[in-house]
């Protein structure tokens, strides 16, 4: 109430400040009247729409189809297979210092062209846990003299008073089986170098950063780290630091730059040391070429292939309707206006 | 409680009144933050926000960074807060101007210059011509000999006329310099906020001789933030200062009020709230059982075994606040903008300029467009705002004679010049009442004509109309008034003047004929408040006939009467008259009571007919907005018939047969109980024919009909989508808008009148007309227009897009809001129901208050159908006022909407980056691009029209997220360094959003194509038919020229008295075998006023086709 307040005040003549009030300033804006385009839904733009989606989208299916085929992987799950068939208790025997190597043996059934990914896949560990998410210290991770910055890391922040480096859940609980691969006896090299990400390693772990104090608490997690390596280098830990989204996730173990071809039988031993058996949780060795659109993943080429069929079907459908039941847009006759006005 | 005034003796007053600060601020510098703090936390959704920032400062439990709430918070609470600070400011500042203005105030006998605030009760202020009036005084003197002042009272009521004031009687003749010394009592009641009564005494003090008590009236008194006009100087105590002046006490916050809109989002934010509690409780306890069995064994997350009590809470918690932006925090900001916007785009409106004044409309209120669309009666004055409130005077009838019925013009009638030239008696007499039965003041103007200030349009027309009849009245000097009569010239001494108000319907002078000294008594008023006064023995008959006649024509009637007094009866009349008008308890009332005793035994002189011509569009404004589905009443002060005429010209009510008009009448309670009896079984019966029944009621059964058959009263009111209501008191308008509101019916109340300010003030929406009668109802009004059309546009345009456009601003926060909040949820199934964010700090806090935001914004400017083709098609309105755009059902369906694309965006991020890609950050990004796309494609798929600005909006929107995502990606520092670089660079991100486009609008465009062409509502098949251009536009002229309805409503006044039976029923509406009338041939409609007929009603309906 602008107008009884300055009346209030009696600062103003109302009477005058009203005569003189200048006609509002006229523009398309103000008036409402931006030119303006009006789109309806026609027969013909829905038709042809649902038709494009489905002429471009098939395509694009059948291509990331077969990109996907044409990726050739190897899965191996051994972490039943990889315990010796006396050992009742798993959890004891993965914890126990004994010796757990083992070797699988893996048939490659269609050429594989270099380079190769060598992961590991966890299936039912949850690295999303929020407690588990949140429990490292990006700035003791980058920062030599950030050493101390741990409060976000509970509870493995400090073991025996002093700050773990690097710190938190997440880092604590490192993977540490390991793999090597033989063709016949000759051993094939698994380049561990660049599994990382590049930034990852430029600037979010310190050239000067080296592990200390680390799986030094009472409960022992994953796997230790070499202290003289500063961590920008330990690129296993670079790859488990990006936590995965998913409860199922692959990381990058290292690359194979030869190619493998069909009929070779690969041998692995491998040290099985990181305990899933606690949770149930399976450990799977992959070997996986790569294609335009990633690993084997039928999902997208499906969605796509399902959609535009989906959409082709609805044209055809809106067609035939069309056709069928013909409706003029607009018709007047739709226009009556016999309601009851008092009957709402 | 009373007030005693010392004059001049400001030392007893000091403690016990306020000086003359003023101040209209809310807040002062100390007590701003906590109170305007308080103020917002007593909204519901703020201390909702509150609450959630406050947990979020609870790192255990905080999903994201206490930020993403705190800043838009922050930034809400600064907005809103600094809004008031500038009004109060800006308060502050004028209140300072006020105050510091500088006054000549007398203080123990000596005159000095203060400041305006200094001033304190008892004063003496003396005040120079067109200064302001600082606070209430009493006149005690002033320039003119004869102790008369002029103020322009137009902040106070919006008048813009001249009032006078005089001195008391006390003070009259005292000399210039003795007005330092005067010493005296004011007697006066405690502050009041009525400017129209004043009811105290004054006594002065020897040596001033007049010892006795004086009566005070309003008329000696001049108000704050008046000006003085006309006026060299006058002076006057102070009697009120400060903040309890008239004009103070008047002040007041008008409630805010609260459009059906916000009251169905405010339910829906309480089911999303009662939603929100229950996935909260659900995934709480979901959360508790998994830690505990899962949990547990995943040794990595390295649960202790033991944790403190509140563990418990911590899970529900993290939950609580995981899902506090399924209320979103930035709708209040976005509806405040549009809102505003809205009212702009009304302030801004060529088409609803008055060309006359060249007043623009203006919102006041600008909280409230919405509800315009949603209107469902609209209460409407009739006096100056269905008219123009320009009176002419028409015809006459003096002594039974007709005048100006030939050419509806009495002042170019031969017979009546002829007569006035000839000097009849009857004749002159009667002009002279016309001339000085009034409280008219002329004043010369420099080019020698004579202005006349009336407070009155019909005296002014009266006055007007007897100086074209050679009857001037051309001067006032204090009581002598002076009329010149062809050459000679006439004077009287006005001795009382006996005022008019609407209880008595009447106003009175008595004059002293200063040629003969014959005291005459003059009054003009009501036909019901003076026929019945008529000295026994005249025959009323003709001016009955007469009342009637001009009533049916829509003119507006006056009596004319006088009598000559004796002096003696004058003078122990005068005595009461004095004794009752110094009384300070039920003054009014006493004095109307006097006043009964001297206005009988009148000779009736005649009876004016003043016309009030129609306003410009008004026959079209209401059958627009009454095809719109909007009903109409019709509250005014004037009489039946006349209403009823007017209704009728101008499409209020139809004619016969379409139309039927029941009346409620009755002088008792029985009475008046069955002929609403009546009245209801008549409406129920017919409410199934298509036939527009109204009813007609006057103020006195109406009052009973309120007072003890309310419940039937309410029944018709629901029933009648047309009602007359005549007679009515301001209180009873605002009454009827009562229970029109306690049934739940948006109401409109539009008025331009001091008399419409509480009808305007009650109803859901109020709009004044800046007419003629003042600014007050404009004031006090939410919108105030120039003129009555402006209506149609402001509901059918301005309202109805409001309405369309907060309908989906208001859903679609909720549905960008809910679309995040459920991916949150299905994530949380993955994450070990931890609590886990999908979506870091900044993203969440960015979408929710810029990436969503901004696009939504510019559907403001969104048009479903043309302008043109809603005037043409008004039923169209129906849909904003069923509500039919926001409703729960439609909001069900944005909620369906949300959470299919969040499954569909949730699926295809999680499994179009599943395996080695599934890491956190990247799966966020696809997940909230995929969102952002929606969305996008959600605004374009409701937006009906495309300007530039949309397209800018939306699409530029959708860049935005990528620049800024872009810059957020190059800082080493951030979370997301070289994310977005990393998936623009992935063709499986593409892809991906591509899917999710495709499969999230696939259907929606399917089932919207489909109900589009296939199930179309009215609006559909507009829109079509407007942009395929289609034969709707032919056919639906609607609007008929103008010019052709003034042309009908112009003949039909002129014809029909004409085609008239000459010979009329006497109209006497308690006359009790008075059966149903018809008003003669060609008159259009049913008129019942019978009680005695029609108790079965069976016979009913019959009986009224009959006749």
């Amino acid at each position: 109430m602008a107008s009884s307040s300055a009346a209030g005040a009696g600062s103003t003549d109302p009477t005058a400040a009203r005569r003189n009030t200048k006609r509002p300033k006229y523009s398309k804006f103000t008036q409402q009247e931006l030119p303006a385009c009006k789109p309806i839904l026609t027969p013909r733009a829905v038709i042809s729409a649902f038709l494009l989606v489905s002429v471009v989208f098939v395509p694009i299916g059948v291509a990331a189809l077969i990109a996907s085929r044409k990726v050739v992987e190897i899965v191996y799950r051994y972490e039943s297979k990889c315990i010796p068939s006396n050992v009742t208790d798993r959890v004891a025997y993965i914890q126990s210092s004994a010796d757990k190597t083992c070797r699988i043996s893996l048939d490659v059934t269609k050429h594989m062209k270099s380079p190769i990914y060598v992961y590991y896949q966890l299936d039912n560990f949850y690295q999303n846990h929020r407690r588990y998410v949140k429990s490292r210290s990006d700035e003791q991770l980058r920062d030599r003299s950030e050493e101390g910055s741990t409060s976000a890391c509970k509870p493995e922040d400090t073991a025996n008073g002093k700050p773990i480096v690097p710190c938190g859940l997440i880092a604590w609980s490192l993977f540490n089986d390991t793999y090597s691969f033989f063709r016949g006896n000759k051993n094939l090299t698994v380049n561990k170098k660049g599994i990382s990400w590049k930034s990852d390693r430029e600037h979010k772990f310190g050239k000067d950063v080296f592990p200390k104090n680390f799986q030094n608490s009472s409960i022992r997690g994953g796997a230790s780290l070499n202290e003289s390596i500063p961590l920008s280098e330990q690129e296993d830990l670079i790859v488990w630091m990006r936590t995965a989204a998913l409860p199922t996730f692959r990381k990058l173990y290292g690359k194979i730059e030869v190619d493998l071809n069909e009929g070779d039988t690969i041998n692995v031993t491998l040290q099985n040391n990181y305990n899933t058996y606690s949770f149930s949780g399976r450990k799977k060795l992959v070997l996986s070429t790569t294609s335009w659109l990633g690993g084997k993943n039928d999902f997208l080429g499906i969605a796509y292939l399902t959609v535009g069929g989906l959409c082709f079907f609805l044209a055809l459908a809106f067609t035939i309707v069309y056709f069928v039941k013909p409706r003029q847009l607009g018709d007047p006759s739709y226009l009556s206006w016999n309601r009851n006005p008092g009957g709402h | 409680m009373k007030r005693y005034v010392y004059i001049d003796d400001d030392e007893s007053s000091h403690d016990i009144y306020c000086d003359n600060r003023i101040s209209n601020r809310k807040y002062t510098v100390l007590n701003f933050l906590p109170k305007n703090l308080w103020e917002q936390f007593s909204r519901f959704m703020n201390q909702y926000f509150l609450l959630i920032a406050c947990l979020q400062l609870w790192p255990l439990i905080t999903p994201v960074n206490p930020a993403s709430t705190w800043g838009p918070l922050i930034f809400i609470f600064a907005v809103s807060a600094s809004k008031e600070a500038w009004d109060d400011y800006n308060r502050y500042l004028s209140d300072k101007k006020a105050n510091e203005k500088e006054v000549w105030v007398v203080k123990k006998s000596v005159k000095k210059l203060i400041q305006a605030q200094d001033i304190h009760v008892g004063n003496i202020v003396w005040l120079r011509e067109n200064d302001e009036v600082p606070s209430d005084l009493v006149l005690i003197g002033t320039s003119d000999p004869q102790g008369v002042c002029y103020v322009e009272t137009a902040a106070l009521d919006g008048e813009t006329d001249l009032k006078t004031r005089v001195i008391p009687s006390a003070c009259m003749g005292i000399d210039v310099e003795l007005l330092h010394k005067i010493k005296g009592v004011i007697e006066c009641p405690s502050p009041d906020k009525d400017i129209r009564r004043f009811d105290a005494n004054m006594r002065l003090f020897p040596p001033f001789i007049d010892n006795d008590i004086c009566p005070l009236t309003i008329k000696n008194t001049i108000l704050q933030s008046c000006y003085l006009r006309n006026t060299e100087w006058a002076c006057g105590v102070a009697v009120y200062t400060g903040n309890e002046t008239k004009m103070g006490m008047s002040r007041g916050i008008p409630e805010p009020k609260l459009t059906a809109m916000d009251a169905m989002i405010d339910k829906l934010t309480g089911a999303i709230f009662i939603f929100q509690i229950v996935v909260v409780l659900v995934l709480g306890v979901a959360g508790n059982v998994w830690k505990d069995t899962e949990a547990k064994q995943q040794w990595y997350v390295l649960y202790p075994h033991e944790g403190p009590w509140y563990e418990l809470l911590v899970i529900p918690l993290r939950f609580e606040l995981l899902c506090s932006i399924m209320i979103p925090i930035s709708i209040k900001v976005s509806l405040d903008l549009v809102k505003s916007l809205y009212a702009k785009f009304i302030d801004w409106d060529h088409q609803m300029i008055d060309l006359e004044t060249s007043i623009p409309s203006n919102a006041t209120n600008t909280a409230i467009s919405e509800d315009l669309g949603q209107v469902e009666y609209i209460l409407t004055d009739k006096t100056g705002t269905l008219t123009e409130n320009k009176m002419i005077f028409r015809r006459c009838c003096i002594s039974g004679n007709f005048y100006g019925n030939e050419n509806g013009d009495a002042l170019k009638d031969v017979e009546l010049l002829n007569a006035v030239s000839s000097g009849s008696s009857d004749v002159i007499r009667f002009l002279t009442v016309m001339a000085i039965c009034n409280t008219v003041i002329p004043t010369p103007s420099k080019t020698g004509d004579i202005l006349y200030k009336a407070q009155s349009q019909d005296e002014d027309a009266l006055v007007h109309a007897a100086a074209r009849l050679h009857m001037v009245y051309f001067n006032k000097s204090g009581n002598i008034l002076g009329i010149k009569f062809n050459s000679s010239i006439l004077q009287y001494e006005v001795l009382e003047t006996l005022e008019f108000t609407s209880e008595r319907k009447r106003m009175s002078v008595v004059v002293k004929d200063c040629q003969n000294g014959k005291i005459l008594l003059l009054s003009k008023g009501a036909d019901e408040a003076i026929l019945p006064y008529a000295r026994t023995g005249q025959q009323t008959r003709h001016f009955i006939e007469a009342v009637e006649q001009y009533a049916h024509l829509g003119l507006r009637t006056l009596c004319l009467a006088w009598r000559e007094l004796k002096r003696d009866e004058y003078r122990e009349w005068s005595l009461m008259f004095k004794e009752a008008s110094s009384t300070l308890v039920d003054r009014e009332w006493r004095v109307a009571d006097v006043c009964q005793r001297v206005e009988h035994d009148l000779d009736i002189l005649g009876v004016t007919a003043i016309e009030d011509r129609l306003q410009d569009g008004v026959p079209e404004t209401i059958e627009t907005l009454r095809k719109a589905g909007i009903n109409f009443w019709m509250l005014t002060g004037d009489k039946q018939n006349t209403a009823i005429q007017i209704a009728l010209s101008c499409n209020f009510i139809s004619p016969e047969p379409k139309g039927q008009l029941l009346s409620i009448d009755g002088k008792t309670q029985d009475d008046v109980c069955r002929s609403l009896e009546r009245v209801l079984r008549t409406m129920r019966i017919t409410t199934s024919e298509p036939k527009d029944v109204a009813f007609v009621v006057d103020g006195w059964a109406l009052e009973i009909a309120l007072n003890h058959y309310r419940k039937a009263f309410t029944e018709l009111a629901v029933l009648a989508r047309t009602a007359i209501c005549c007679r009515v008191t301001p209180s009873q308008k605002a009454q009827l808008v009562q229970i029109l509101k306690s049934c739940d019916y948006r109401t409109l109340a539009i008025g331009d009148g001091g008399n419409d300010v509480r009808m305007i003030q009650q109803a859901d929406i109020g709009v004044g007309i800046s007419g003629r009668e003042g600014l007050q109802a404009a004031r006090a009004a939410d919108y105030s227009i120039g003129k009555f059309r402006f209506l149609k546009r402001l509901i059918l345009v301005h309202g109805r897009y409001s309405y369309n456009r907060t309908a989906f601003l208001s859903q679609y926060s909720f549905y960008k809001s809910l679309l995040i909040c459920f991916i949150q949820i299905f994530f949380s199934f993955i994450s070990g129901v931890s609590g886990t964010s999908l979506f870091n700090s900044v993203s969440l806090m960015a979408y929710n208050v810029f990436y969503t935001s901004v696009p939504v914004l510019v559907s403001v400017l969104d048009k479903d159908l043309s302008e043109k083709t809603v005037m043409q098609h008004p039923q169209i309105l129906f849909y904003c006022q069923a509500g039919r755009l926001l409703n729960p059902s439609t909001f069900a369906g944005w909620f369906g909407r949300s959470l299919f694309h969040a499954i569909v965006v949730f699926v295809i991020s999680i499994h179009a980056y599943a395996y080695d890609k599934s890491e956190m950050e990247e799966v966020s990004m696809v997940a909230l691009s995929g969102c952002i796309w929606l969305q996008a494609f959600v605004v374009t798929m409701e937006t009906n029209s495309f300007t530039i600005l949309q397209h800018m909006a939306i699409w530029g929107n959708l860049a935005a997220f990528y620049a800024i995502n872009w810059i957020f990606s190059a800082l080493p520092s951030s979370g997301m360094y070289t994310i977005m670089f990393r998936l623009c660079r992935q063709p499986s991100y593409w892809i991906a959003i591509f899917l999710m486009v495709a499969a999230g609008m696939g259907p929606i465009l399917g089932i919207k194509y489909f109900r589009y062409t296939y199930r179309p509502s009215k609006i559909n098949t507009l829109q079509q038919a407007e942009r395929l251009g289609g034969p709707i536009l032919s056919l639906g002229t609607i609007e008929p020229q103008q010019r052709s309805i003034e042309k009908d409503v112009s003949t039909l006044s002129i014809t029909q008295p004409k085609n008239r039976n000459p010979v009329y029923e006497p109209l006497l509406s308690d006359s009790p075998n008075a059966t149903r009338r018809s008003f003669g041939a060609g008159t259009p409609f049913d008129f019942f006023q019978s009680q005695s007929r029609l108790t079965h009603s069976t016979s009913y309906t019959r009986n009224c086709k009959d006749n």
